[in-house]
């Protein structure tokens, strides 16, 4: 299915503030283009979790939203320290962040399972020491 | 329940959304942690928290929720006022704890999360 629709933005990952404002401009874009409300949600709330955990975790990235006719892709690329046991990762409540972080309300153990639960597609590719790629999917259809 | 009843109920003042006052929320969740938020879908739901940050107003963007209560008498900052007059969420402040705000609401009929996987 072609393209139909991209945006990409630049994660920055020294302003834990600003994290998330990607996610809220897809959001908005998303609404614009009229998609289902459960959809956006979804894709919003994925995206959100995964650009908070570049944030925390990797010192930011780059994000790409590509829309199709058939469904949403989301793809996570960062230069950070990488995922050494993804199955490990991938359990509720596991977490590797530290106590600042669970101080301002993230870190704990929900944010991949939770980008799992919320999209129909969902693969990490990850490299210690060079970074990790997460592309999700959400079907439209 | 509408946003209204949880003000009197919580004795809460508004600190911003006066004019939505008359919307309703028929679930809630009460969480510091942002991503124990996240996992579940709400329906208009109220969040009731006692973190301060500006990821408490863009969780409850994401999840579509209109209205957070900010407990143990702490408020919100500048910022976070300005994100949440952006969205169109109503924000509140009692001086009560989290347990006791979570019992008024629940005691007065809003009986916690309709959770569903999506």
């Amino acid at each position: 299915m072609s393209e139909l629709l991209n945006f990409h933005f630049v994660v920055d990952g020294d302003d834990f503030t600003c994290a998330g404002q990607a996610s809220v401009q897809v959001k908005k874009n998303l609404r614009q283009l009229g998609l289902p409300p459960e959809i956006i949600r979804r894709v919003s709330i994925a995206m959100y979790e995964g650009e908070i955990n570049m944030v925390i975790h990797a010192g930011g990235g780059v994000a790409d939203v590509n829309i199709t006719e058939d469904f949403v892709e989301i793809i996570l690329a960062d230069k950070g320290p990488g995922i050494k046991d993804i199955s490990q990762a991938m359990q509720e409540g596991y977490s590797t962040a530290t106590d600042n972080i669970r101080s301002l309300g993230f870190g704990a153990g929900m944010g991949l399972p939770n980008m799992k639960r919320y999209t129909d597609y969902m693969s990490i590719d990850s490299v210690v020491g060079e970074g990790t790629t997460i592309t999700m999917k959400v079907n439209i259809n | 329940m509408k946003i209204s009843t949880i003000k009197d109920l919580l004795d809460a003042k508004v600190v911003c959304g006066e004019e939505e006052l008359s919307r309703h929320v028929y679930s809630a969740c009460g969480s510091d942690m942002m991503s124990d938020v996240l996992a579940y879908v709400k329906d208009q739901a109220v969040l009731l928290t006692g973190l301060i940050n500006s990821q408490v107003i863009r969780t409850a963007e994401m999840m579509d929720m209109n209205c957070i209560v900010f407990v143990r008498a702490k408020l919100p900052t500048a910022e976070m006022i300005e994100l949440a007059r952006e969205s169109g969420i109503v924000l509140l402040a009692t001086e009560k704890r989290m347990y006791e705000a979570c019992g008024i609401l629940y005691n007065n009929g809003l009986v916690g999360n309709r959770v569903k996987n999506v």
